[in-house]
């Protein structure tokens, strides 16, 4: 069967939390070799890594909930653009090592928030992922926001790119913090969170290190969204292009 | 007919059982082996769970467990992940620790941000910084020696 779908409200909610990761994840992938430094590929690997990691243990939660012909590996090559409900920000592509930064920065910080509250998620499966990746973002955190500092607080030019990134991205952060139909159903079943909840501590953690960094925090009020429905930005489509021809020419293979 | 056994015996049967990235820390050693159960019907039962997320150590691990006991005449042996409670670098046993720095990299210490010292495994200096909070495995950062110059591995305190 070449399809794959999850119907429960639950494993909806999964599904979403892994395309962050999955998609943020081939994100970072796709940068390893174009680093400034071959410690930075090193790490850029590692974050790449998590957060697959991270998406693996998610959808093949999420396959338990659906129907038996579900597997995390259709979940993640067999559907289309529209049936991915990731945030637009991590599908967004990089100039350059800034926005890769700026990415990590803004979507670890938000993602250490979401962990913590999650790891004592009622539902046991999830709490347990959860928790284990808590830890793991916050390193990620701690990684993307020194390189903050040191590019923010750096040389002219560096200053000058930071900002430039964070500037850019900053439009696509409030979507982290949308409360949707599902987010209500998943806070009275116990399972989940309201992301409203998280702006204002992450809104905290991010503007003391843009602080610290001699950035200014933006103040645009534009907001873009959609990647909840399905409605993404255009780039998203070209990397699921390359992310699954390989499955989608060869039906079912396995390495 | 599978063979009679005991939880002690599987265990020792395990020491054996290595992270294929790091040959001198045994499973047991690095704390990913939470549980050996023996069911009624006579199979074994391993509990390991993953140290991080994505660590791509873990599938070769199941079957390096499983290839251990089959290899020791027990045939029916199912190997099952948890997640919970988190895997954390505290559960490294202190033989585990002096193995891995006797093999140049340098344990961890208790959990929390990198430790203000952090001796170098070659010449147990103190005089130490990091290259990078990611090394060439999720479960390490780089760091070098100023003294000898080397360049060293630290196992992450997660």
């Amino acid at each position: 069967m070449n399809t794959a779908t999850v119907t429960t409200p639950l494993a909806r909610y999964v599904v979403r939390l892994a395309d962050d990761n999955l998609i943020l994840g081939q994100r970072l992938a796709e940068y390893i070799s174009e680093a400034p430094e071959l410690e930075e590929d090193l790490a850029i690997g590692n974050l790449s890594l998590d957060h697959i990691g991270v998406a693996m243990h998610l959808y093949e939660y999420a396959a338990t909930l659906g129907d038996s012909s579900t597997t995390a590996d259709k979940l993640s090559f067999l559907r289309t653009e529209r049936e991915f409900t990731n945030v637009l920000l991590v599908e967004q592509p990089h100039a350059g090592f800034g926005d890769v930064i700026a990415r990590q920065f803004f979507f670890s910080a938000y993602q250490t928030l979401l962990w913590e509250a999650l790891a004592s998620s009622a539902d046991t499966i999830l709490a347990g992922i959860s928790a284990k990746a808590l830890k793991e973002s916050t390193y990620h955190l701690r990684h993307a926001a020194s390189w903050v500092v040191r590019l923010g607080d750096g040389t002219d030019e560096s200053h000058d790119r930071m900002q430039a990134a964070i500037d850019s991205l900053w439009r696509f952060t409030g979507e982290l913090f949308e409360s949707d139909d599902l987010c209500a159903e998943m806070v009275i079943s116990g399972a989940g969170t309201d992301p409203a909840a998280l702006q204002v501590p992450w809104d905290t953690k991010v503007a003391a290190v843009l602080r610290e960094a001699t950035l200014t925090r933006p103040t645009d009020p534009y907001q873009a969204t959609g990647g909840r429905t399905g409605m993404h930005t255009e780039h998203l489509g070209y990397m699921l292009a390359e992310m699954q021809w390989m499955q989608r020419t060869y039906p079912d293979m396995e390495w | 007919m599978a063979k009679a056994t005991t939880v002690a015996h599987v265990r020792e049967i395990l020491d054996a059982v290595t992270d294929p990235e790091i040959p001198v820390l045994t499973i047991a050693g690095l704390g990913i082996l939470r549980a050996v159960e023996l069911s009624d019907d006579g199979s074994v039962v391993v509990t390991i769970t993953p140290t991080y997320s994505g660590c791509p150590a873990m599938s070769v691990i199941v079957e390096d467990i499983k290839s251990a006991l089959h290899g020791a005449g027990l045939d029916r042996v199912e190997v099952r992940t948890v997640f919970t409670p988190a895997w954390t670098t505290d559960w490294m046993t202190d033989d585990a620790k002096q193995k891995i720095a006797a093999f140049g990299i340098a344990p961890p210490g208790a959990v929390g941000s990198i430790p203000a010292t952090i001796l170098c495994p070659q010449c147990a200096s103190t005089e130490t910084k990091t290259v990078s909070e990611f090394g060439s495995t999720a479960c390490k950062a780089l760091l070098v020696c100023s003294e000898c110059l080397e360049p060293f591995d630290y196992f992450k305190a997660i």
